[in-house]
């Protein structure tokens, strides 16, 4: 059973821009309120919406349950292993290896409130990523086998 | 002085949508009114200077829950049966 055509255009037409705001949440998680969590839950209901829209054939069709489990998967290994690289390097378990190393996220930040300067906090936004990989993927996995219960000749 | 005029109507606002979800037959039309409580909530809690708790509740209760209402109604039936 499909919704109307309004809300299914809707649904596709509002999608991106959800997705654009999430991600944002997500990377500026260490300068502005929300994070990983918060982040992944925004982009999850994105998600969602496609998925109360459409019926389940049409929406497995496109995008099958095993693309969410993989980045499932994919944040909780990207959050240990980040986690892990610290001990080979001499610091303690989820000890921040990045930080003021002035590669990847490492710039020094000057005294004082950080200005909003991005590719700071070492180890801090990529832990932020891995959460909100894997929250969007729990969340939606969780609507999609609510919605594979349905009977649709009702 | 403003301020407490806007916490004042957000908050009559949640008794009531409260109130709607109780009062409503129509189970879709409470789910909908469980969102606008959920919007109205979250509102609450960034006038009280929590933002991080402001998004995860837009995010969490007025999203992701009236979604599983509304997959929960399109499997059963729409209707509150009378008692």
């Amino acid at each position: 059973m499909n919704m109307s055509n309004i809300v299914r255009t809707g649904a596709v037409l509002l999608f991106p821009f959800i997705l654009v705001y999430g991600f944002y949440i997500v990377l500026h998680g260490h300068l502005t309120p929300g994070g990983g969590f918060q982040g992944g839950a925004v982009i999850a209901t994105g998600f969602v919406l496609l998925f109360v829209a459409h019926s389940y054939e049409s929406i497995t069709k496109r995008l099958p349950m095993n693309y969410f489990k993989n980045s499932e998967t994919l944040g909780l290994l990207l959050f240990i292993i980040t986690a892990l690289i610290a001990l080979t390097l001499g610091v303690t378990f989820f000890g921040n290896w990045l930080v003021n190393s002035g590669g990847l996220f490492g710039d020094v930040v000057a005294y004082g409130p950080n200005p909003g300067n991005l590719n700071t906090a070492g180890i801090i936004p990529i832990m932020n990523l891995a959460v909100g990989i894997e929250v969007l993927g729990a969340m939606s996995i969780i609507l999609l086998y609510m919605l594979s219960g349905i009977k649709e000749d009702i | 002085m403003i301020e407490v005029l806007i916490q004042l109507l957000i908050l009559v606002g949640l008794i009531i949508t409260a109130l709607l979800v109780y009062k409503f037959q129509d189970l879709l039309s409470a789910a909908i009114a469980f969102g606008i409580f959920s919007f109205l909530l979250s509102l609450e809690f960034f006038i009280l200077q929590a933002p991080d708790v402001a998004i995860a509740e837009a995010g969490i209760g007025a999203g992701l829950t009236t979604a599983i209402f509304i997959v929960a109604i399109r499997g059963t039936q729409r209707n509150e049966e009378a008692e």
